[in-house]
């Protein structure tokens, strides 16, 4: 008996097979996995082989070369810290080690509670608004400890008020 | 006849509160029943004045800010829709100092309305360069380039004339133009801040380049950090094909050309070139060796123009005026203007676009008020992370490509970083090595061990063990990898921390004074 395809593996499908003819496709599908499943999980590395006509190998090797790249299921909400030079400059090594002690986490993990994932940047072009933060697509500029310790409220009451719309 | 009142959308704003404060000005207007015009623009780059609020009076646009929703209800009160004088007046846009003493070529055309509107684009200007270059042949137009003296505003320099004409010279049934909007460098939002507020440019800009050079694909290559440049040029890209601007007959002439934005993934080292098309390809960021130049085995071995995207949106003015116009600005050999990036420990941080030959000293005080802080500014990083660290007594070279590379520092994509006198010069060093150690690509031994290797002297040296051996090793690692590293990432990290070393010798010196007092 044929065994039943896992959902996972459908779900993946649906967003991948679409790019196929695209020159190039491996990070476009990998983007595509990752803003509609959260992260790559395992089971896409060889469909994506499979539709470029590529190595596992070569696949596994773009997914971890890349650092936007997650293997694992995210919290609710994905916050990175800017840790380049300009946020430097306006206090961001003591915003990171608040952000640490404050969420009880450190980069690449999720708080306890599973609402936050924690992640670090190289700069998000918010430079003369230092320090910077980004919460999922939208950013936060001078990011004190206090504006910090808000918007994480904000996320945990899942009131999003402290993101903005294009609206 | 109702008012228009214009609130940015620029990512630097938004995360200022500009959604919000938007948000709070339609409904005030609403409650009021004031008739009202709200468009969202592009940001005019003064960012302690975000979110900045403009509105059209008879006399010129009128700028209030920084605005937050609590200002809001005041704000009508005081009459800000007929410029009423109100505590966050800041008078007529256009004189505003900051403003009004730029030069704002490439960067004309941001803040003034909706990024989108393809009709406010023409009316600013837009397209002229097109339609000029349509009626040229590419050499014609690959002279004028040349001619303006443009050279490559993402870090190297180099002439963007020559790099078009190798391109044009090299037969191919397939080129590209490919452009690249990685932005990795800390302290640079230029290229952000084009894409989101004036996109048309950079879709000019690239259109002229594939018209030129005979290549009817175009790939914009833009870093995955920027989720709403993302956004805006997917859409203008979308406008611009339904108007005729791309496509199969662009602007009318029967020539073809297609636009498409690639998402990288959050690797620094995606910024060089030969790495970016290995990206594009769909592979692993990894240096390639070079010959061949992109211009003639580039994208999937192709003839391929890669060029930054300032300057691609240099192209449409230089287009439009000529190459002489474009070239009497500037000094020396770097001819034009360049969007200068005000960022870090800065009172008053934002774009300013000027000719080159200003210095330093011009731009952290007489725009930036000195530093946010109120302190002494100590140190400035002048391009990217790779770039040395500006002590005080340089701050009067001007910023003029040859003059800086004379003291063995950078302008690069002309970001500024600006420190108070309370940064320790022995940490910066240390992040140089480390972020090298987390961005490099791997394929050269110089920079993936050299790197490591950097950040572990350096936190001996921040211990104070050996402290003069291990600066001797550091010095000499550093000159290992300025000579050994096939790419600028290693071949560059040692300047941020060799000019600390030489420029703030006593932020390494630290430990042992604390030990001897
Ligand atoms: C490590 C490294 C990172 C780079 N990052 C960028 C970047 O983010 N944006 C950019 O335009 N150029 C970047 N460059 C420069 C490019 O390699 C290349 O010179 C540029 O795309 C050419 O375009 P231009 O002549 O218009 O400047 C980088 C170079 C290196 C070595
Ligand atoms: S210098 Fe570094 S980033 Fe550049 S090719 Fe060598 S290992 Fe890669
Ligand atoms: S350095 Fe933090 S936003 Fe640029």
């Amino acid at each position: 008996m044929k065994a039943e395809v896992p959902p996972i593996v459908r779900q993946i499908e649906a967003l991948i097979d679409p790019l196929v003819d695209l020159p190039g496709a491996t990070l476009p599908m990998l983007h595509a996995i990752q803003d509609g499943i959260g992260y790559v999980p395992d089971e896409a590395v060889p469909m994506i082989a499979e539709r470029l006509n590529l190595s596992r190998a070569e696949v596994h090797g773009v997914v971890t070369f890349y650092h936007h790249y997650r293997r694992h299921a995210p919290g609710k909400h994905v916050v990175q810290i800017c840790r380049a030079e300009a946020c430097q400059s306006m206090g961001a090594r003591d915003l990171e080690a608040h952000a640490r002690k404050a969420l009880g986490c450190d980069y690449h993990e999720t708080t306890a509670d599973g609402v936050v994932t924690l992640e670090a940047v190289y700069c998000l072009g918010n430079c003369a608004c230092a320090p910077a933060i980004r919460v999922d697509d939208e950013f936060v500029g001078r990011v004190s400890k206090a504006r910090f310790d808000e918007v994480i409220a904000e996320l945990r009451q899942g009131s999003d008020a402290s993101r903005e719309t294009r609206s | 006849m109702s008012i228009t009142v214009y609130v940015p959308c620029d990512s630097s704003a938004l995360s200022l509160g500009a959604g919000k404060t938007a948000a709070a000005i339609a409904a005030e207007a609403a409650r009021r029943g004031a008739d009202i015009r709200l468009v969202r623009n592009g940001s005019r780059g003064l960012f302690w004045l975000e979110p900045m609020v403009e509105v059209e009076t008879p006399a010129g646009r009128v700028a209030y800010g920084p605005v937050q929703p609590k200002d809001v209800a005041s704000l009508f009160e005081a009459g800000f829709l007929t410029g009423g004088v109100h505590a966050l007046s800041l008078g007529i846009t256009a004189e505003i100092a900051y403003l009004k003493n730029q030069e704002r070529l490439t960067a004309a055309r941001v803040g003034l309305g909706d990024p989108l509107c393809i009709e406010t684009y023409a009316a600013h200007g837009g397209w002229q360069g097109l339609k000029n270059a349509i009626g040229m042949s590419g050499a014609d137009v690959v002279k004028e380039v040349t001619e303006s003296g443009l050279r490559g505003r993402g870090g190297a320099a180099f002439p963007t004339g020559i790099k078009w004409n190798t391109v044009l010279n090299t037969p191919g049934a397939q080129k590209y133009v490919v452009c690249n909007a990685d932005e990795g460098d800390s302290g640079t939002f230029s290229d952000r801040m084009l894409m989101e507020g004036d996109p048309y440019t950079l879709v000019e800009g690239m259109t002229i380049a594939g018209v030129a050079v005979g290549a009817t694909q175009g790939y914009i290559y833009l870093r995955s950090e920027y989720p709403h440049a993302f956004k805006t040029l997917q859409e203008a890209i979308r406008r611009a094909r339904e108007a005729g601007y791309l496509g199969t007959n662009v602007a009318g002439s029967g020539k073809t050309f297609e636009l498409e934005v690639r998402l990288g993934a959050g690797a620094y080292i995606c910024g060089e070139e030969t790495s970016l098309l290995e990206s594009l390809e769909g592979k692993r960021g990894i240096v390639r060796f070079k010959p061949p130049l992109p211009a003639i085995e580039g994208l999937f071995g192709k003839p391929t123009v890669i060029n930054n995207v300032i300057s691609l949106c240099s192209v449409p003015i230089i287009l439009a005026k000529g190459g002489k116009y474009y070239q009497d600005f500037g000094m020396g050999r770097s001819r034009g203007t360049l969007p200068f990036q005000l960022t870090g420990n800065i009172k008053h941080g934002g774009l300013i676009e000027k000719a080159f030959g200003l210095t330093l000293n011009q731009l952290l005080y007489d725009y930036g008020g000195g530093s946010a802080t109120g302190r002494p500014i100590r140190a400035v990083q002048v391009g990217g992370p790779l770039g040395a660290y500006v002590p005080e007594s340089q701050f009067d070279i001007p910023l003029d490509y040859e003059a800086y590379s004379k003291v063995n520092a950078m302008i690069g994509h002309g970001g500024m970083v600006v420190f108070d006198d309370t940064v320790d010069m022995a940490a910066q060093a240390r992040y140089a090595m480390e972020f090298c150690a987390i961005e490099s690509c791997g394929k050269c031994t110089p920079c993936r061990i050299g790197s490591t290797r950097g950040t572990e002297v350096m936190d001996k040296i921040i211990e104070g063990i050996d402290l003069e051996a291990n600066i001797a090793l550091m010095r000499s690692l550093c000159d290992t990898m300025l000579n050994g590293s096939l790419c600028a990432l290693g071949g560059m990290a040692p300047y941020p921390v060799l000019s600390a070393l030489n420029h703030f010798p006593e932020d390494f010196a630290k430990v042992r004074e604390a030990a001897a007092a």
